[in-house]
């Protein structure tokens, strides 16, 4: 497979997010601001790209039959990594990210992405295939980040450059639903314009 | 006292699904019909139960003695993907007509981040035993709450003219957060 193809796919045409509706737990629950959902992003992208490592080295070794709970396995050592790397190094964004930094091992993307591509392919395509759906989960989770920061408190990346608290709906919980909502939509025209 | 407070916060304020976004796939997913929906909250009732007890054993009677407790996500992860084999086995056995009904959610129970999600919480927080699955059925009730109300709403819209980039996923998103809206009208009862 073309591997310049292989690594794109994650950003628009099956953008996890946007596209294939993986992993929306942390998507919404993280996304409060656009540091926050890059952070997420890039723990997640860590894991992906180690875990499709790993599954594709040693995916002829694996009995087809515990194959879900071997991957599993794997995905939830590189988590705790993370975790322990995320608390010594980051604590203030840990500690904003909570329990959805555990919550990694049962993200959809991760384990469908070792049971769908790196338990079938070599070890340059899933690890090429890893970093590009996660960069492209990391670049979904920015843009919603991004725009609930704007929409919510007139800030992006935490520079603040309108006065006062913005429309406060937008950092609260419903706020995630409809913003994600309405990006969907515009993903979906963009993608009908250009089909 | 402190029972109520916990099952009123954790049904109404704290709600698992539309205050602290855990089991969304299963929300958005399988909630287009009010008949799946039970079954479904069913299955998660079950496990949540059973998998917040015994992570809570593990927690205190294992983990923490050995001084290991950076094993957690492992260890909780595991427990709870054998627990719903085990589930799923046992069903089988004892109760064909549960097992039928419930047969297809219970696979996807594993994955739900709401079953992992209430058990590290019920550790994080501090509870005892009772309050711990006093907790956890509290959150299954609020994760039936909203999907079974969802459901209802998706039944409705089936039947709506909706602009055609809308449809299905998009929709279903917008609808999800006035929903929320409307739980946050609970924040401050507790």
């Amino acid at each position: 497979m073309n591997q310049w193809k292989n690594f794109s796919k994650g950003f628009f045409k099956d953008n996890p997010v946007f596209v294939l509706f993986l992993g929306l737990c942390p998507t919404l629950g993280v996304t409060t601001s656009a540091f926050n959902g890059l952070g997420m992003g890039l723990a997640t992208t860590f894991v992906l790209v180690m875990s499709n490592l790993v599954v594709s080295i040693i995916k002829s070794q694996i009995p087809d039959k515990v194959r879900i709970p071997s991957f599993i396995v794997i995905i939830a050592s590189f988590v705790t990594i993370v975790e322990l790397v995320m608390q010594a190094y980051l604590p203030s964004l840990f500690e904003q990210l909570g329990l959805f930094i555990p919550l990694i091992v049962v993200n959809c993307l991760v384990l469908g992405r070792s049971e769908a591509f790196a338990s079938k392919n070599n070890v340059g395509s899933a690890i090429i295939d890893g970093l590009g759906m996660g960069l492209g989960f990391a670049m979904a989770l920015t843009i919603l980040g991004g725009v609930r920061e704007i929409l919510g408190s007139g800030s992006i990346f935490g520079f603040k450059f309108i006065e006062g608290d913005g429309m406060l709906v937008f950092v609260l919980a419903p706020g995630a639903f409809i913003a994600l909502g309405y990006l969907i939509v515009l993903i979906n025209k963009i993608n009908q314009k250009t089909a | 006292m402190e029972y109520i407070i916990i099952i009123i916060s954790a049904i109404f304020v704290n709600n698992i699904v539309l205050a602290q976004f855990l089991g969304i796939c299963p929300f958005i997913g399988v909630s287009s019909k009010v008949e799946t929906s039970v079954g479904m909250t069913g299955a998660v009732t079950f496990v949540m139960v059973i998998a917040t007890i015994v992570t809570y054993l593990l927690q205190n009677y294992v983990l923490v003695p050995l001084g290991i407790t950076f094993m957690q996500t492992i260890t909780f992860i595991l427990v709870i993907a054998s627990l719903v084999q085990l589930v799923e086995i046992m069903l089988k056995k004892v109760s064909p007509s549960l097992y039928q009904a419930l047969g297809i959610f219970l696979p996807l129970i594993t994955t739900n981040c709401a079953v992992l999600g209430v058990a590290i919480l019920a550790v994080q927080k501090d509870y005892n035993l009772l309050e711990s699955v006093v907790f956890a059925i509290a959150n299954a009730i609020g994760f039936g709450l909203a999907l079974i109300t969802f459901a209802g709403l998706r039944e409705h819209m089936d039947m709506v003219n909706i602009p055609k980039a809308m449809k299905g996923v998009p929709i279903a998103f917008v609808v999800a957060g006035l929903l929320a809206l409307a739980f946050m009208g609970f924040a401050g009862l507790v």
